[in-house]
């Protein structure tokens, strides 16, 4: 080992390595429920070519590497299971391109949301990207790889239907790209090509280190509004979801269910957010989205909450802070929740599980969903919170997770950013030639099995 | 405790009988009646328990309660047959979710309190315009366990008010004004003071503390306080509340009020008994289109006559048309607010 921190060290910088208990001890966890699992050392490269040459040294002393962004996956998925080095991107937060015209933004492996809003926000006014629910630190090549959601899914799908582009070492060491990048000098998107950028996208860090990425940018408008669609039956909702996004004016669509505050208990609530240049194509524009559910009006069976525009601006927040202060509410810092993939029509079955399981093992509970595409999918989540300081809690959080899991796979879904025991259960669920086909692609890949070894692994 | 009011609305059908004009609905912004017959007839309909296409199409904006010149309570009598009718104009869920939010709590602890006392009704993010010389020594009581729930009549929730407003009043006496020996209290809001002097009397309900209405106190303490004021000099458009049209009476006291300061009540077309809904009922109505409307007339108005702020007594109100009056260019404040900047506060 210490031949690989002297050979480490002269490729990062003696500040760039770390073998000390307390960063091995913070880096061997996540605010979610899985056990720790302390790395042996921390390395932080700052360029493309230092991650090579990590690679080409791990390879040399077959010792694992857990890439990292901003270590808030919440399900583990950045554990060193098997020890070895943790790759911390962050050092990588370059913004190398924004493309006003065709909108994207090109940006180095560890650059945080936060770094592209405010950049953007600064130097490109009129341009956006897709901000998932997270504290600003995630990354943007993290929640890229974990086929994360955001507040523009509802237009543009899933971030990593954003992706334009990719730079990734590969656990060998080579320096491959994905998209038009790897043909032109534009980062415009994947087609035509083979779209190699699957190889890297679900897989957990297993099959290489993203150092740059392309992603598509949205225009920003001047006029935001937001209303909130409100209706007590939870079998309406696969309908009323079709029909908001039939219109195809909104870009987020975030439904709520939670039992606190109590006034909200038992009510299914719908964010749908829009903007527009002008207050006259704001106007249209809610006018689409309320004449689209113009049958639950009549019937006195829904509508849209009354809110005067101070009260909306706590939901208009990107990110919202609303998931962060239900994360809290056991204190002690736990928080975990279970992103089910699913088709829309098993809204009500979701939600009717996610009570009964919360109730059963009374754990604090929010549910919620981020619609993608034009209802082509959601993200159904279930999330629990619980205090890390009290072991029965965190147990009953865990075993909570676990029947959430089994529940999605029931119902058709599929856990998303999948932890290890989820992992396993959609290994058992999937058809063997594919799991079959990914273990060979992997093989190809990573020959010695040294990328976040321990994921998407059969027990 | 009193419990839950078991009177009837007061309300004489005979004085409708003999009514020749149907002020009522005659004078109703909203509603188009071909004349004074058809009116007649419909209010017939609404006085028997009957379907009228008026209970389909109400506002809820208050007005008929204004205009009635028997003080027949219309507009109370409207609300009750809507509910009884079952015609809730809002979505059910709306409804139901309102309920629950703005139900008592429970929450409310006895606290000794000292005059004047200010009720801030539901309102907490406003207890901040307590302040200064204006209201020196004041007492805030605030919280869902006294508010006034005088806006269930805009969900055709008359049974809401019947038994949550006794609850409401016995709080206030009971964990505010009794142990303190205090029996008056100071109404930020129209809202409260129409409760409390106008609307309880018509349902039978008891109050036991005299009610103070924001204009009377301010603008008796102008007095003690004029050597304080330094004339303002602005012409103020007034965005004249719903719940005021119970309370005809203190309208005359804010021009009082104006003119110890120095701001001018600009007559727009909008104000007095021609005052517009602000736009935010119709929007839990699920009327938007109307909304708008009513927003861009309200605006408009004030624009016509060049004011320079658009005051408000009612925090719903300005939270409805606050943002649209400050993008044209109108500074947006309430009442108690632009004395204060007259108090050099």
């Amino acid at each position: 080992m210490k031949e690989l921190i002297d050979r480490l060290k002269k490729i990062v910088g003696d500040r760039f390595v770390s073998e000390a208990p307390e960063e091995r001890y913070i880096y061997s966890m996540d605010m979610g429920t899985m056990p720790a699992s302390a790395p042996d050392l921390v390395v932080m490269p700052a360029s493309t070519e230092e991650v090579s040459k990590i690679m080409e040294a791990a390879n040399a002393h077959q010792v694992p590497v857990t890439p990292m962004g901003g270590g808030l996956v919440l399900s583990g998925l950045t554990r060193a299971l098997k020890g070895g080095m943790i790759l911390d991107m962050k050092r990588m937060n370059r913004i190398t391109e924004v493309n006003p015209k065709s909108r994207y933004a090109v940006v180095e492996g560890g650059t945080s949301q936060g770094m592209l809003q405010a950049y953007l926000k600064k130097n490109h006014p009129e341009l956006k990207h897709s901000v998932p629910d997270a504290p600003p630190i995630a990354t943007l090549a993290g929640n890229v790889c974990i086929h994360g959601s955001g507040h523009l899914s509802v237009l543009g799908g899933y971030h990593s239907d954003m992706l334009t582009g990719m730079e990734v070492v590969l656990p060998t060491g080579e320096v491959i790209r994905t998209g038009s990048c790897s043909v032109s000098s534009d980062w415009f998107g994947k087609a035509p090509l083979p779209d190699l950028s699957g190889l890297f996208m679900g897989w957990a860090g297993t099959t290489g280190v993203v150092t740059r990425l392309g992603i598509k940018l949205f225009p920003s408008y001047r006029y935001n509004d937001l209303l909130i669609f409100v209706c007590d039956d939870a079998e309406d909702m696969p309908d009323v979801i079709s029909r908001l996004t039939s219109t195809q004016v909104a870009e987020d669509m975030t439904p709520w269910m939670t039992p606190i505050p109590e006034w909200a208990r038992g009510f299914m609530h719908i964010n749908i957010a829009y903007g527009a240049h002008s207050k006259a194509e704001l106007t249209f524009k809610r006018n689409l989205l309320q004449m689209s559910v113009k049958a639950y009006k009549d019937k006195k069976t829904g509508g849209f909450l009354p809110m005067p525009p101070p009260q909306k601006n706590r939901y208009m927040k990107i990110p919202t802070p609303d998931l962060v202060r239900f994360a809290d509410v056991r204190k002690g810092g736990g928080f975990e929740y279970v992103g089910a993939i699913m088709a829309i029509e098993h809204f009500a079955e979701a939600y009717r599980a996610g009570v009964e399981i919360a109730e059963k093992n009374e754990v604090s509970y929010s549910m919620g969903a981020r619609i993608v595409g034009a209802g082509h999918s959601m993200m159904f989540f279930y999330a629990y919170a619980f205090n890390r300081a009290d072991q029965a809690d965190m147990a009953r959080a865990q075993k909570a997770l676990e029947e959430t899991n089994a529940a999605t796979l029931e119902m058709g879904g599929i856990p998303w950013k999948a932890e290890l025991p989820a992992q396993q259960q959609i290994i058992e669920k999937m058809a063997p030639d594919t799991f079959a086909l990914m273990n060979r692609i992997r093989e190809a890949l990573d020959p010695n099995h040294i990328m976040n070894p321990g994921n998407w692994e059969r027990a | 405790m009193r419990g839950i009011a078991v009177e009837a609305i007061k309300f004489d059908p005979e004085i409708c009988n003999q009514c020749e004009t149907v002020d009522c609905l005659m004078k109703c912004q909203y509603i188009e009646f071909t004349d004074v017959a058809e009116a007649k007839t419909e209010k017939l309909k609404i006085n028997a328990g009957e379907h009228s296409r008026v209970l389909d199409e109400c506002l809820t904006c208050y007005a008929c309660q204004e205009y009635c010149p028997y003080d027949n309570n219309p507009f109370y009598l409207l609300v009750e047959r809507q509910e009884q009718l079952g015609l809730l104009p809002a979505p059910t869920p709306i409804v139901t979710e309102q309920l629950k939010m703005m139900g008592p709590k429970g929450k409310i602890q006895k606290e000794a309190v000292t005059p004047p006392v200010v009720n801030m009704c539901a309102f907490p993010m406003l207890t901040g315009s307590v302040r200064g010389k204006l209201f020196e020594g004041a007492s805030v009581i605030v919280g869902t366990d006294i508010f006034c729930n005088i806006m269930w009549l805009h969900f055709a929730k008359n049974s809401t008010i019947k038994e949550r407003v006794p609850k409401m009043i016995d709080n206030i006496m009971d964990y505010y004004l009794r142990d303190s020996g205090v029996d008056e209290m100071v109404c930020f809001h129209d809202e409260c003071y129409g409760t409390y002097t106008n609307l309880a009397p018509a349902f039978g309900i008891e109050v036991p503390f005299k009610s103070i209405h924001l204009f009377d106190y301010i603008n008796d303490r102008l007095d003690e306080l004029a050597d304080r004021i330094t004339p303002l000099n602005v012409k103020v458009a007034y965005q004249r509340p719903c719940s005021n049209r119970l309370i005809p009476e203190t309208d005359p006291v804010l021009d009082e009020i104006l003119e110890k300061i120095g701001a001018e009540r600009v007559p727009r077309t909008y104000d007095r008994e021609n005052a517009l809904c602000c736009g935010g009922v119709p929007r839990v109505h699920q009327r938007d289109d109307l909304a708008d409307e009513l927003v861009e007339k309200n605006i408009n108005d004030m624009l016509d006559v060049g004011a320079a702020y658009c005051i408000f007594n009612c925090p719903f109100c300005m939270a409805t048309l606050g943002q649209e009056v400050a993008e044209n260019g109108i500074m947006p404040i309430l009442i108690s607010d632009l004395v204060q900047m007259a108090l050099g506060e």
